[in-house]
């Protein structure tokens, strides 16, 4: 009994002195606009033109965002924590496109992220799996039963150059690197300078707005040149790592606005 | 006055377990046999208890979690088949749609690290989303299935019996299933008795057994007759070209290889191998002695004979099969605390 009495009063104290340890933050907006080239996309039968000079509408274009870390002008890194980190950003969703995260007060002058949901949370505990990464909820069709790991990013459309009976291209570009044994890691870090177009100034009850650009066009010729007649359907197969390695290289500062 | 809220509630919650342990007379909580290895289930994060355990049988046995209220678990793992699809080889489902593969045993659970023959589930509590949402099994969404749930007048009071609240969500619902699942612990056949000291095998088992552990026993390795290993037995692949584990690694090594299967009840587990292609644990058995297909990565096992394979003669394979049906635990089968009737006072 006495113990708990101890508990019960260190967890108290401790309480308290989560208030006392207090560090001025400010908002920090990060905005994700999907473009293809220069134009915004719109979902549904809008055509657009990729690399190999194939049509194709974008239907679906969903993707995690996480662990992000940001690092003022003298080198100091803030990394978010991880229950605040993860961000499904998905254009059918407004609200979705802009995560918005509380940071300490600084100058940063660069972000970095990654595309996809790293191995540890990708094997947490089903209880840690809340909001966008509850595969039982708002994960669900970002989430492969089959093969337990997120899908990193998903691009669904039609396209007349598909090989598929139903003119319609899938890329679900998942796998973690393995559980037990390994396999290919489609977890890819991007890292943003914003000292060219903004940096990012957070102070206390205001807000940064970062502005990053997508181009979604790179998808097909990022790194390497994918065309939709040669690969339709892109799922956990091994060229999977080429989808990865462009979409590393989708993102862009577009600007920033301190208010 | 916290201090007082605090220690009240602390002397609540204690009063609260002591008298839930007096109710717990039919049901028997989990426990490892001393002669098995230590489990890998997380059960810190969703321990047993009888409200979970009850609900997760419930749910087990409950064809709402189907899209048209016609298959529920309990459908392809038919408890007195040891939890399998007794008489299928590839496993039926909504309108008689055939799955990929052999049901297999729902059975020691908690000392399994992965899922499925091909391992792509690592974790139990996620492992009922595969069925419930898979086109040809039950077809159904996790939202959908709560919602219905919710409509349902008997399971607000089963989650608050196992959870203590009466919310029901998609994550209570899988750690639930979780609990049922992992209360199947079969330890209670004549191998097991054997082992307790309790009786002896005859002479022809206990032959049986001796050519086991020479020629069987590095894969199905005693007490759970699996090492939970991947391995290409030489199956010649059917026309469904099933890949195994290399669909989940895609490593070349993996080509083929499937997760090496209890062989616990193996009378009652009838059809075998992860396609049901053997009807009979003779044809399993010649598999091993003449049919084994010289592929890249058949297990180097396969390779100590000229001609790949583990050479058997028809007594020896007689004699292993007596071996065998003494991994054959009735009491498993028809215990009525894992039935579909089976209720709490
Ligand atoms: C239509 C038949 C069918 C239904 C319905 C079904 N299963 Fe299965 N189950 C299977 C098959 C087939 C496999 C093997 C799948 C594989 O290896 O790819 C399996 C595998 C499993 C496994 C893995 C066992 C192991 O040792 O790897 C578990 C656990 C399981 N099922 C539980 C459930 C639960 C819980 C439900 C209900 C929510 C359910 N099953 C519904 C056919 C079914
Ligand atoms: C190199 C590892 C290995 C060895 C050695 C081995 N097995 Fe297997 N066994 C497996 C694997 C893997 C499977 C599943 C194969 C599949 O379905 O693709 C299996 C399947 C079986 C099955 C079918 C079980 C079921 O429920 O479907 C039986 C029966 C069996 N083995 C018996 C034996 C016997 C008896 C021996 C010794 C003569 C033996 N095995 C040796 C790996 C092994």
């Amino acid at each position: 009994m006495k113990y708990f009495i101890v508990l019960a009063f260190l967890s108290v104290l401790c309480s308290c002195h989560k208030q006392d340890a207090h560090v001025k933050t400010g908002g920090m907006e990060i905005s994700f606009v999907n473009n293809a080239g220069s134009q915004k996309i719109t979902l549904g039968n809008t055509q657009y033109i990729n690399s190999s000079g194939e049509t194709f509408t974008i239907g679906t274009l969903k993707y995690y965002i996480s662990n992000i870390v940001i690092t003022k002008t003298t080198g100091e890194k803030y990394i978010v924590p991880q229950d605040s980190c993860y961000f499904l950003i998905d254009e059918s969703n407004a609200s979705s496109l802009k995560p918005r995260l509380n940071i300490p007060q600084g100058n940063y002058s660069s972000l970095s992220f990654m595309v996809g949901v790293d191995s540890l949370r990708n094997t947490k505990d089903l209880s840690q799996r809340t909001g966008v990464l509850d595969p039982t909820n708002t994960a669900a069709d970002m989430y492969w039963t089959w093969n337990s790991g997120y899908i990193f990013f998903k691009v669904e459309g039609n396209s007349a150059a598909s090989l598929q009976t139903d003119k319609s291209y899938r890329f679900h570009i998942g796998l973690f690197g393995g559980y037990s044994s390994g396999t290919i890691n489609n977890t890819r870090i991007v890292s943003i300078n914003l000292s060219q177009k903004g940096n990012a100034i957070i102070s206390s009850g205001k807000t940064s707005h970062i502005n990053i650009n997508a181009d979604i066009l790179k998808i097909f010729n990022g790194t390497h040149v994918i065309s939709i007649a040669n690969s339709s359907v892109i799922m956990a197969t091994a060229n999977s790592a080429d989808v990865a390695d462009n979409y590393a290289t989708l993102f862009s500062h577009a600007s920033t606005i301190n208010e | 006055m916290k201090k007082y809220i605090v220690i009240s509630s602390v002397l609540i919650f204690m009063i609260a377990f002591a008298c839930r342990k007096d109710q717990t007379s039919h049901f028997n909580s989990f426990t490892t046999p001393s002669y098995f290895p230590a489990t890998s289930y997380h059960f810190e994060t969703n321990q047993i208890t009888e409200g979970g355990f009850y609900l997760g049988k419930k749910l087990f046995y409950d064809s709402l979690l189907s899209i048209d209220n016609s298959t529920s678990c309990g459908t392809c793992h038919i408890p007195t088949s040891a939890f399998t699809h007794h008489g299928h080889d590839l496993s039926h489902g909504l309108n008689g749609t055939l799955t990929k593969r052999n049901s297999p045993a729902i059975m020691n659970l908690a000392w399994s690290n992965s899922f499925m023959w091909d391992g792509g589930i690592h974790d139990l509590d996620l492992q009922p989303i595969s069925p419930i949402t898979n086109p040809i099994e039950m077809g159904e969404t996790m939202d959908h299935v709560v919602a219905k749930l919710k409509q349902q007048p008997n399971y607000k009071n089963l989650f608050l019996k196992a959870f203590g609240t009466e919310e029901i969500t998609g994550d209570k619902l899988l750690k639930a299933l979780s609990q049922f699942m992992l209360m199947c612990v079969s330890n209670n056949a004549k191998y097991d008795s054997v082992k307790r000291g309790q009786t002896q095998f005859t002479p022809t088992e206990q032959a049986g057994y001796n050519i086991f552990l020479q020629k069987c026993n590095a894969c199905h390795n005693e007490p759970l007759f699996t090492d939970n290993s991947f391995r290409n037995t030489g199956l010649k692949p059917s026309i469904l070209n099933d890949s195994g584990r290399y669909k989940i690694t895609l490593n070349d090594r993996d080509m083929f290889t499937f997760k090496v299967p209890s062989l616990r009840n193996i009378t009652y587990t009838a059809p075998y191998m992860h396609d049901g292609r053997f009807y009979s644990l003779d044809a399993a058995l010649e598999h091993y002695n003449s049919q084994v297909m010289n592929m890249p990565n058949i297990d180097p096992i396969f390779r100590r004979e000229t001609i790949p394979g583990i050479r058997l003669s028809a007594d020896e394979k007689n004699k292993l099969i007596a071996f065998l049906k003494t991994l054959d635990d009735r009491s498993f089968v028809t215990n009525p605390m894992l039935g579909e009737n089976y209720s709490p006072r």
